[in-house]
């Protein structure tokens, strides 16, 4: 009997059992993030390699920290803190000061992911929060761009040629354009060609630079089933879409929708950060939702808001959202049929 | 009279215990003078509120008495306000409609209906002292930590010079929620290892 008990091991559906693990799916990610860490190394110089090993480093240490402080078992292993860092790093500008780099570990990683019961129960993206918590903390050093090729001191950044990203270029020219009487009185600064996008060599965030880099990783991903086309398809074709149609200085229809999803952090926010699994919608209705949601959210804050660039805020916000997504996106269990209102009456 | 007194400071401090009064906590303590100037306030109709609704309280009916409560509470922060604005300019300035609001807060409404409404009115004005002081010094431990990290200051005095970065995240309204959730976690994880160090003895 003792026997049989160690044998039969009794355990709920489903019974397929499968290779995948988490630090699977982690080092994937990792594996799939190196063409756009490679591209922003080779724009911006050797310091963006080494803010990401700081990041990297920063994020592993405090999560081990934090498991041996509140005498966890540690959860180093499984690579997401690893992951958590450098999706940090892949989101500061290359001038970003060290110690501000490690503050924003801190934060990622002890206040949103460990303080909300660790992997799997951050609600929302870590490595996006503290980049919202950078931004606001340290404006002045989380947008400062440099001109692509320029050498970046590794300690100060005193000597750094400050440089407008695509879409704060792309913001004013819309400005002086709509406040001159003709297009042709505005001095419109030359905007960066669809090649200089496409390959990355643009002032920006050291990941968001090269789409071509980031479509790389992403193909991977999507040809090991890490992620699905569903949230980065819907979420770029809304932006595109909304683009197109408001994003023009001659009326209706008239936007750059190319140039808008080539820019800004859209292509590294809707393949690597929009397909978090823990903190976005796993019904696939859910998935679209989630996508269009976030499309808008970054249609209307670049278009409209304050700030040239709102991937990280929509992302975020619809992180939040999404326990709601999920709860009204659920699909019907087989066989279960809708109880109508007159029913009820009569049972 | 002495367990009533400290009872507000710390068993049942009204902030990190009661969670009373959350809107001027999180609202008004960007800096470590607007933490005192708004918890003084407080604590002063706090007291004067108790000492009355504990004078009244064999007249009230208790069907009204909430709204008999709120009337005695608003004519005095009316008296504080106008007091404010003649003699000190500069706290009514920086705390602006939050000194009106003290009508609404759940500490002096708390108050009338938990303690001046059962007890007399030397017991209350003591409740309404160690109340008011509890929640001046929370307030005062949430502005300073929020104002020395956020601006680099301490009541106005520059602390750390030039080559301080301000982490501006703390004056602005995420940082209060950060810096609460933050000090209530460590005074929580103190009273739990008191708590445990006294069952152990008993």
């Amino acid at each position: 009997m003792e026997n049989l008990k160690e044998k039969l091991i009794v355990t709920e559906s489903p019974h397929i059992r499968d290779g995948n693990t988490t630090g699977g799916i982690m080092l994937d990610v990792i594996i799939a993030l190196m063409p756009a860490l490679i591209a922003g190394v080779f724009v911006f110089g050797y310091r963006a390699a080494a803010l990401a090993v700081v990041c990297v480093g920063a994020c592993v240490f405090f999560e081990w920290a934090w498991c041996k402080i509140v005498k966890k078992q540690v959860s180093i292993g499984d690579f997401s803190a690893a992951v958590t860092g450098l999706l940090l790093a892949m989101n500061l500008p290359v001038t970003m000061p060290f110690w501000m780099a490690i503050v924003g570990s801190l934060f990622a990683i002890v206040i949103v992911k460990q303080f909300f019961g660790g992997i799997g129960h951050n609600f929302m993206n870590p490595a996006l929060a503290a980049r919202a918590f950078l931004l606001t903390s340290w404006a002045q050093a989380m947008t400062t761009w440099v001109q692509p090729f320029t050498k970046v001191a590794f300690f100060s950044n005193a000597d750094a040629v400050s440089h407008a990203t695509p879409l704060a270029q792309l913001a004013q020219n819309v400005d002086t354009v709509s406040q001159a009487t003709s297009a042709s009185d505005a001095a419109v600064a030359e905007l960066p060609s669809y090649l200089d996008l496409f390959l990355g060599t643009t002032g920006g965030c050291i990941g968001e630079v090269s789409a071509l880099a980031i479509l790389i990783g992403a193909v991977y991903l999507i040809c090991k089933r890490v992620i699905s086309i569903k949230i980065p398809a819907a979420y770029i074709l809304t932006v595109a879409a909304l683009t197109f149609v408001f994003g023009g200085n001659d009326g209706l229809f008239s936007g750059d929708a190319l140039y808008h999803v080539l820019s800004g952090g859209l292509m590294l926010g809707a393949f690597f950060m929009a397909t978090d699994y823990v903190t976005t919608p796993y019904t696939p209705n859910g998935q679209i939702v989630f996508g269009i949601g976030c499309g808008i959210l970054t249609a209307v804050i670049r278009l409209w808001g304050g700030y040239p660039e709102g991937v990280s805020y929509s992302i975020l916000l619809m992180n939040v959202a999404t326990p709601l997504i999920d709860k009204y996106t659920a699909p019907k269990r087989f066989g279960v049929v809708k109880e109508k209102k007159g029913d009820k009456k009569n049972a | 009279m002495k367990n009533v007194f400290m009872n507000g400071i710390f068993k049942e401090n009204p902030t990190f215990v009661l969670f009373l009064g959350m809107c001027p906590t999180l609202a008004v303590t960007t800096s470590a003078f607007n933490a005192v100037g708004m918890g003084l306030s407080t604590m002063v109709v706090l007291v004067f509120s108790n000492i009355f609704i504990s004078l009244l309280r064999k007249f009230i009916p208790d069907k009204v008495r909430i709204a008999a409560y709120v009337v005695v509470i608003a004519s005095f922060v009316t008296i504080i306000e106008m007091i404010l604005k003649a003699y000190a300019q500069a706290v009514s300035a920086a705390l602006g409609i939050y000194i009106p609001l003290i009508v609404v807060n759940c500490i002096i409404l708390g108050r009338a209906e938990a303690f001046a409404s059962k007890n007399g009115a030397i017991r209350s004005a003591v409740d309404g002292l160690g109340m008011g002081l509890g929640f001046t010094l929370a307030l005062t431990v949430l502005g300073s930590i929020r104002e020395i990290l956020g601006a680099g200051t301490f009541f106005g005095i520059s602390l750390f010079g030039e080559a301080f970065n301000p982490v501006t995240i703390m004056i602005l309204p995420p940082g209060a929620f950060l810096t609460l959730g933050l000090v209530v976690m460590v005074i929580n994880i103190i009273s739990n290892k008191k708590r445990r160090g006294e069952s152990k003895i008993a």
